[in-house]
């Protein structure tokens, strides 16, 4: 069985088909991307899996559960983790609460326990920074630690995005646009960590990215998409080839 | 310059950086405690309203500060609070049982007002709770029969463990009960900044988005933000009732509410330092300012009436100031300070600027 399926998921603006019966699965342990020209709903796709919209029809099956059946918050108790495209980090904090946001999944004590501090909501707390230090030092972000988002430039806030939704334990890692914005240097540096989440941390990834340089080094397996439909999926070489893909970014030759 | 060196996780965790920071704050709390041996009654009193006033704030605080929800109707729950505790000391409950009940009924109530407000985002948010605070006025007159409408309720002492705790009879007991009060909610509340809760009420003030994708339930954790709030603001506005002596239904007026929101926002929003600083503002103000016309009526030789909405005029004129130039409010002035004498000779100016975010993802409903 794989790990996440989309069956024929339709979802509508208005008149708008913005994904148009969509299918495919994602298998556990691989690294699959999705790609497609600006507005074919890729990001679309992501706030689906992330429960931020409802398909106008069509299942999303996770692991065995039902995706539809949760709110948006339910859906990371699941293990399913993402980031954004445009960051969506919590500015006014340090990198290190923002982290440990990502380990609220993982919360045991209540409110009065909390209110208290009591020996229990101690330990949990040094669990936690357990794991966000072993992120902490997966991603080189030592020197961030106690740093505001606000004041940090780009390049490390989008290395922190990722930090936090490893922060959550996840089984299945969205990124939306890892590499945009990123130097060349920054995106060899993604490429490799996308890498090493998949084969040391034996996490599925599950992203969108334009830069096909970054898709064909990680990816296993392309979905091409336009339009909210599906061109081709297969191998980075086989859709990168294939003529459905050419016409939808070059255009058809008259 | 000062480093502090971190070699065990309990070092962020708790709630002091290093034993030196820890020793200043028992100092501070020492010399707050003796008070009532350095100071005469009538600054004691100026003192207690103080902190009543930065117990109000922190309760606002919780609110707005930390989970992002604008209010303009914490008056309300003061009223509440005071109300309450007041009725129930009448029904003959022992005080020591009254006080924490007054606060819990108030979270109760205000996580109950915070199921349709979950709805509404800042201005809005802001127009539902300045009619709350609007409507507590009408409330009061038309539950007569218990809350004495317009005629009021009046309150002497009350009695702890059989010592008499009275604003004007024994005012340093109401100090440290008062005192007492507001170091118990500070723990709480630093307590509950470094939980999984606080940091998940900052998660939903910075991005709701990325916080639901992270697995916090937006709607609970503002409900659980507002009844904390409310508890606290109810506690404050109980403290108010004894503080007061007399109150009825134009004590607890929208004016309050609006200064409680000035006040955290002078001391700085997102702070527990705020919470006291605002207070400060608040509290002294009215005297320095009383004190100050003096001075400059003896100078300028003016006469010393009373210039109608001076109080108001100035402090309008701080928040102004503040927003222009210091958003952080007094903490983050503080903070710019005191990391300047750490780090001395290293300070830079821009060491605070924060980068702009220009890119926000777009609106998903």
């Amino acid at each position: 069985m794989s790990l996440l399926e989309l069956n024929n998921v339709t979802l509508k603006f208005g008149g708008l088909t913005a994904v148009d019966r969509l299918s495919f699965s994602v298998e556990e342990g691989e690294v699959f991307a999705i790609v497609g020209p600006n507005g074919a709903g890729k990001s679309t796709v992501f706030n689906l899996i992330s429960r931020f919209y409802d398909p106008y029809e069509g299942t999303i099956r996770f692991d065995g559960h039902d995706l539809l059946q949760v709110k948006p918050s339910g859906v990371a108790a699941y293990g399913v983790a993402r980031t954004f495209q445009n960051i969506e980090l919590f500015e006014h904090a340090t990198v290190l609460q923002n982290l440990l946001v990502g380990r609220h999944r993982h919360r045991k004590t209540n409110v009065i326990s909390e209110l208290f501090f009591t020996p229990s909501a101690k330990r949990q707390e040094v669990e936690n920074r357990e794991k966000v230090e072993e992120v902490i030092d997966f991603l080189d972000l030592q020197a961030y630690r106690d740093k505001m988002i606000a004041g940090l430039p780009y390049g490390v806030r989008k290395v922190v995005e990722v930090a936090r939704a490893l922060a959550t334990d996840p089984k299945l890692l969205l990124l939306d646009e890892p590499a945009s914005g990123l130097s060349v240097e920054e995106t060899t540096d993604m490429r490799w960590w996308i890498d090493d989440i998949r084969r040391q941390m034996g996490i599925t990834v599950l992203m969108v990215e334009h830069d096909m340089g970054l898709v064909s080094g990680v990816s296993d397996r392309v979905l091409a998409m336009a339009d909210g439909a599906k061109l081709a999926l297969g191998t980075p070489a086989e859709v990168q080839a294939h003529p459905a893909v050419i016409e939808a970014y070059l255009g058809k030759a008259s | 310059m000062r480093i502090v060196f971190k070699t065990d996780y309990m070092q962020d965790i708790r709630p002091w950086k290093d034993g030196y920071q820890l020793s200043l704050y028992l100092i501070l709390l020492a010399v707050v405690a003796l008070a009532p041996w350095w100071l005469d009654d009538f600054y004691l009193g100026e003192l207690t309203n103080v902190l009543i006033w930065a117990i109000a704030g922190l309760g606002l605080m919780i609110l707005t500060g930390h989970t992002g929800q604008a209010s303009l109707g914490h008056a309300a729950f003061l009223a509440f609070g005071c109300y309450a505790n007041v009725i129930l000391i009448e029904a003959g409950v022992p005080f020591l049982i009254v006080f924490p009940l007054a606060g819990i009924l108030t979270g109760i109530i205000g996580a109950l007002i915070a199921i349709p407000a979950l709805r509404l985002h800042g201005i809005y948010l802001a127009i539902f709770t300045l009619a709350l605070s609007i409507l507590m006025d009408d409330i009061i007159v038309l539950t007569e029969p218990i809350t004495g409408g317009v005629a009021g309720k009046y309150i002497g002492g009350v009695e702890i463990f059989g010592f008499l705790v009275d604003r004007w009879g024994t005012p340093r007991a109401f100090y440290w009960l008062v005192l007492a009060v507001t170091v118990l909610v500070t723990l709480g509340y630093i307590n509950l900044l470094r939980a999984p809760l606080g940091r998940s009420f900052i998660a939903v003030r910075d991005s709701e988005v990325s916080a639901q994708a992270m697995g916090v339930d937006i709607a609970r954790t503002k409900t659980i933000s507002f009844g904390l709030s409310c508890a606290v603001t109810g506690w404050a506005g109980a403290l108010m009732g004894l503080y007061a002596g007399a109150f009825n239904n134009e004590t607890f007026s929208v004016v309050i509410s609006i200064q409680l929101l000035m006040m955290i926002v002078i001391g700085g929003l997102g702070s527990i330092h705020g919470a006291f600083f605002g207070a400060i503002v608040i509290g002294f103000l009215p005297q320095f300012l009383s004190i100050s016309k003096e001075y400059v009526g003896a100078v300028i030789g003016g006469n010393t009436v009373a210039i109608p909405g001076l109080e108001f005029g100035v402090f309008g004129l701080i928040l102004i100031a503040f927003i222009l130039f210091e958003p952080m409010g007094i903490y983050g002035r503080w903070l710019k300070i005191r990391t300047w004498f750490e780090l001395f000779p290293f300070y830079r100016k821009d060491m605070f600027r924060r980068q702009k975010s220009y890119l926000k993802t777009e609106r998903l409903r």
